[in-house]
This record gives structure tokens, C-alpha cells and sequence, in this order.
């Protein structure tokens, strides 16, 4: 491979993606409060309640869209897994190691939020079903992604590994969407993500839809800021931070 | 893709390739472990472990529960609209619990083929709607399926 | 009011599995802004001594 062209990814990418995200960041935050105000004003008071679950059900509206993000920032990982292994790029790795605090997060989320309604409804915090299951299993890849990049010294091995991790654990997603459909499991079947008009009221999916939309939001608005940091704090060193340094430190000496 | 790039492409396939089949296979292996109850009909069929508790799912058949009086004691059938199977409990049930509601109780079979629950989780369907659509819709259904009678 | 802190009897479920979320979800954005903040001190002393 050309060396000139290996540095300029390892090197180029970073001092245009900082500066460019930092003009981003405000107005990702101001669209994600423009989603979630009117998603939990109607979440919470003029969605009617359930039938059967009465106001409980509102849980869905903190459960529903993070257990659907724990999903997708881990699809997201394993393509950016793909764009690190065949082409080296080391933007993907930060954008993996990254995501993964926050995939487990909202992992985490979906399994507190999913336990608080189980015990109402159902009847247990918990049960070992395999939608359940296979949930907690994605939390622990999570942690074992974080735990191995950190765990290695060299970082682009650390990269590698974490990369090829990514890639094996991707096989439970599927696991996870179809385990309602393959075995007989406590939690229900999909409500939205289905072939088929959503069993949900339209009161009530307006308010779902637009959580929905706001954790997209918070989720890139996180994923920027933790880059960011991990850009900096990995290339100290590097010309690209000086630079930054450099500018920070004369448009403070103009502004006294 | 330049030849090293295409390489590495095709190692991340094989990778994958091979980390599914695995997966499958062992899903295939464990599928049985891996249900969380057993339908009625299954357990009519001996399909249940008789020597150790298991979970048996069903709907609450209409009209079958009965509350013994004094006591927490409760009898009621669990059907998969095939097969009823007569259950007893005691003890505090689930909001939820309801007839016509998806339940699943853990216990075993006794002698007479009466399944002994030691706990009762209620599940609920992935239909959300407000109480009136769901009296419209139920008022409409029983339109339509009870003939008028005279 | 109240009705809407009940919620239907279910109060403490809804309201703390929102509570907790949003715990966890401010934990998320504080962290990396404090990362951040290091990072930017660190370098500073770095190319300050380096010129």
C-alpha cells in the first residue's frame, strides 16, 4: 500500500472531522430537545393509556426506543468494522470504541426500563427468555469490546481485535429480533418493526416515533462528543492538536 | 478494491460466514432449551418433563376461574385453543391476570394431571390501543360472530 | 396533578424507569465533556513546554 496515502488517512481525517463536528454539535443537540419535549409531553400526559396496561405502558417510551438504539449503534459498529479491517481506516476503529460505551448504556436502559415493567405486568423483575436473554448478551459483547481495546497496549491492534470482535458478535442481532418469533419467550412480539400496519393506536405511536427519533439524535450527539475526546486524548502529540492548541490559545489572548 | 483489500474483504466474509453457521448449529442444538414454556397440546403429549418443574403457556379459558373462598387458592384452565389443561394455584396473581389473557405458570403435573403452579406470570400481546377502541373493536367482533338472536 | 404523578398506580414504575434513563443518559454526555476537558489541558501543558 502507498505510505503516502496510509498517512494521510491516519492523519488527514482527524484535523477536518474535529473542528467540523464542533460546529455540528449545537445544532444536533437543539434538534434532539426539539424531538424528545413534544415525544414525552405526549408520551406522558395526552397519549391515552392501555386497555390492559393501563398508564404502565408508558414505559415503552423510554424501553422501546433504547432497546431499538442498542440495536442499531451495534449495526452501525459492525460496518464501521468492516470499513477497519479491509480498509484500515482508523476514524472507524475511534468510531467503534466510541459507540460501545453508549450501545451498552442504552442496552442497560432497555433492560432496567424493560424489568420495571415486567414486574407489574408480568409478574417478575426478571425471566431467562430468550428475548430477555439475548439482550444481556449484547450488553456483555459491549463490555467486551470496551474491555479489549483498553485491555491491549498497541492501539492499532487493539483496533483489529476490537474490529474482528464487532464482526463475530453481529450474528446476535438477529438472534435478538427474531427470538419472539422462533421460541415461545414471556416478552411480546414486535409491535412496529413488523410486515404489517402497527398494533399500536396512532395517539400512541406518534409519541413513540418521535422518542424514537430523538435517541437517533442523542445517540450521534454522544458518539461526537466521545470522539472527539478520544481523537484528542489518543493524538496528544499530533501536529492537528497543536494546531487546535495554537488557535484555542490566541483566540483567548485576543478576546482579554 | 486493490488485491490486499479484496484479500482482507474476503477474510472478513469467511469470518462471518463461518461465526453464523457456528451460531446456527448451536441454536439448532439448544432450540428445545431454549423455549420458555410449553404449549398445552405439548404437555397432553408428554412432551414435558414429568420428574421437574416446567413452564406451561396459555390463554385463561373463559368462565373457568374459580376462587376458592377463605383462601388465595385459585382453579382455572390454560388452553392453546386446542388442548385445556386444568390449573391450581396459590397465591397473589398478576395485574394482568385475566380470562382470555396469555399466562404462563411454573410448576408441574400432579397425579390426576393437574398442573400444581408455584408461580403465574401473566403475558400480554403486542396490541396497545385505548379502552374505548377496544370496546368498539370487541362490540364489533361480537357483532359479527353472534347471530342476532330472536 | 396527582393523578399524573399516580399514574395509574403505577407510579413508581414509570417514574423511575424514566428517572434512571435519564441518570444514565446524563452520565453519557458528561463523561466525554469531562474527557474532553482533560484532553484539551493535557495537550496545552504538552505544546507549551514543547515550544
Amino acid at each position: 500500500m502507498n505510505i503516502i496515502a496510509k498517512w494521510y488517512y491516519r492523519l488527514g481525517a482527524p484535523n477536518w472531522f474535529y473542528p467540523l463536528t464542533g460546529k455540528m454539535l449545537p445544532w444536533i443537540a437543539v434538534i434532539f430537545l426539539a424531538l424528545l419535549i413534544p415525544g414525552l409531553y405526549m408520551g406522558l400526559f395526552t397519549a391515552p393509556a392501555d386497555y390492559q396496561q393501563g398508564d404502565s405502558f408508558r414505559i415503552m417510551y423510554v424501553h422501546v426506543p433504547a432497546a431499538w438504539m442498542s440495536m442499531f449503534i451495534y449495526f452501525a459498529m459492525a460496518v464501521a468494522a468492516v470499513v477497519a479491517l479491509v480498509w484500515r481506516v482508523r476514524m472507524a476503529e475511534i468510531m467503534i470504541i466510541s459507540s460501545a460505551p453508549i450501545g451498552a448504556s442504552f442496552a442497560l436502559i432497555a433492560l432496567i426500563t424493560g424489568s420495571l415493567w415486567g414486574k407489574p405486568m408480568w409478574g417478575a423483575w426478571w425471566v431467562w427468555d430468550a428475548r430477555l436473554t439475548s439482550e444481556l448478551i449484547l450488553l456483555f459483547i459491549y463490555l467486551g469490546i470496551f474491555a479489549l481495546y483498553n485491555a491491549i497496549e498497541n492501539k492499532q491492534t487493539a483496533g483489529r481485535a476490537m474490529s474482528i470482535l464487532t464482526l463475530v458478535g453481529v450474528v446476535n442481532l438477529p438472534i435478538i429480533h427474531y427470538s419472539v418469533v422462533w421460541w415461545n419467550t414471556l416478552h411480546q412480539a414486535a409491535t412496529v418493526s413488523k410486515f404489517d400496519t402497527p398494533s399500536i393506536h396512532i395517539d400512541m405511536l406518534i409519541p413513540l416515533l418521535l422518542m424514537a427519533a430523538a435517541f437517533q439524535f442523542l445517540y450521534l450527539w454522544i458518539l461526537l462528543l466521545k470522539m472527539r475526546a478520544n481523537l484528542l486524548e489518543q493524538d496528544l502529540h499530533c501536529g492537528w492538536v497543536k494546531k487546535i492548541i495554537w488557535d484555542r490559545r490566541k483566540a483567548h489572548n485576543g478576546g482579554n | 478494491m486493490s488485491p490486499v483489500r479484496k484479500k482482507r474483504f474476503y477474510m472478513v466474509l469467511l469470518l462471518l460466514t463461518g461465526v453464523s453457521i457456528a451460531t446456527f448449529l448451536i441454536i439448532q442444538a439448544f432450540s428445545q432449551n431454549m423455549m420458555f414454556f410449553f404449549s398445552t397440546t405439548e404437555v397432553k403429549q408428554g412432551k414435558a418433563p414429568a420428574d421437574r418443574d416446567f413452564r406451561l403457556g396459555g390463554l385463561v379459558v373463559n368462565h373457568s376461574v374459580q376462587r376458592e373462598s377463605g383462601s388465595l387458592k385459585v382453579h382455572f384452565e390454560l388452553t392453546d385453543s386446542q388442548t385445556p389443561v386444568k390449573v391450581e394455584y396459590s397465591g397473589i396473581l398478576p395485574d394482568l391476570f385475566r380470562e382470555g389473557q396469555g399466562i404462563i405458570a411454573k410448576g408441574r403435573l400432579n397425579d390426576q394431571g393437574v398442573f400444581v403452579a408455584k408461580e403465574v406470570l401473566a403475558k400480554h400481546d403486542e396490541n396497545y390501543m385505548p379502552p374505548e377502541v377496544a370496546d368498539s373493536i370487541n362490540k364489533a367482533q361480537l357483532a359479527s360472530s353472534e347471530p342476532v338472536q330472536p | 396533578m396527582q393523578e399524573f404523578f399516580a399514574m395509574g398506580g403505577y407510579g413508581s414504575y414509570v417514574w423511575s424507569a424514566f428517572g434512571i434513563s435519564f441518570l444514565i443518559i446524563l452520565i453519557n454526555l458528561v463523561q466525554p465533556a469531562l474527557q474532553h476537558r482533560q484532553a484539551i489541558r493535557d495537550a496545552d501543558d504538552f505544546h507549551h513546554q514543547e515550544k
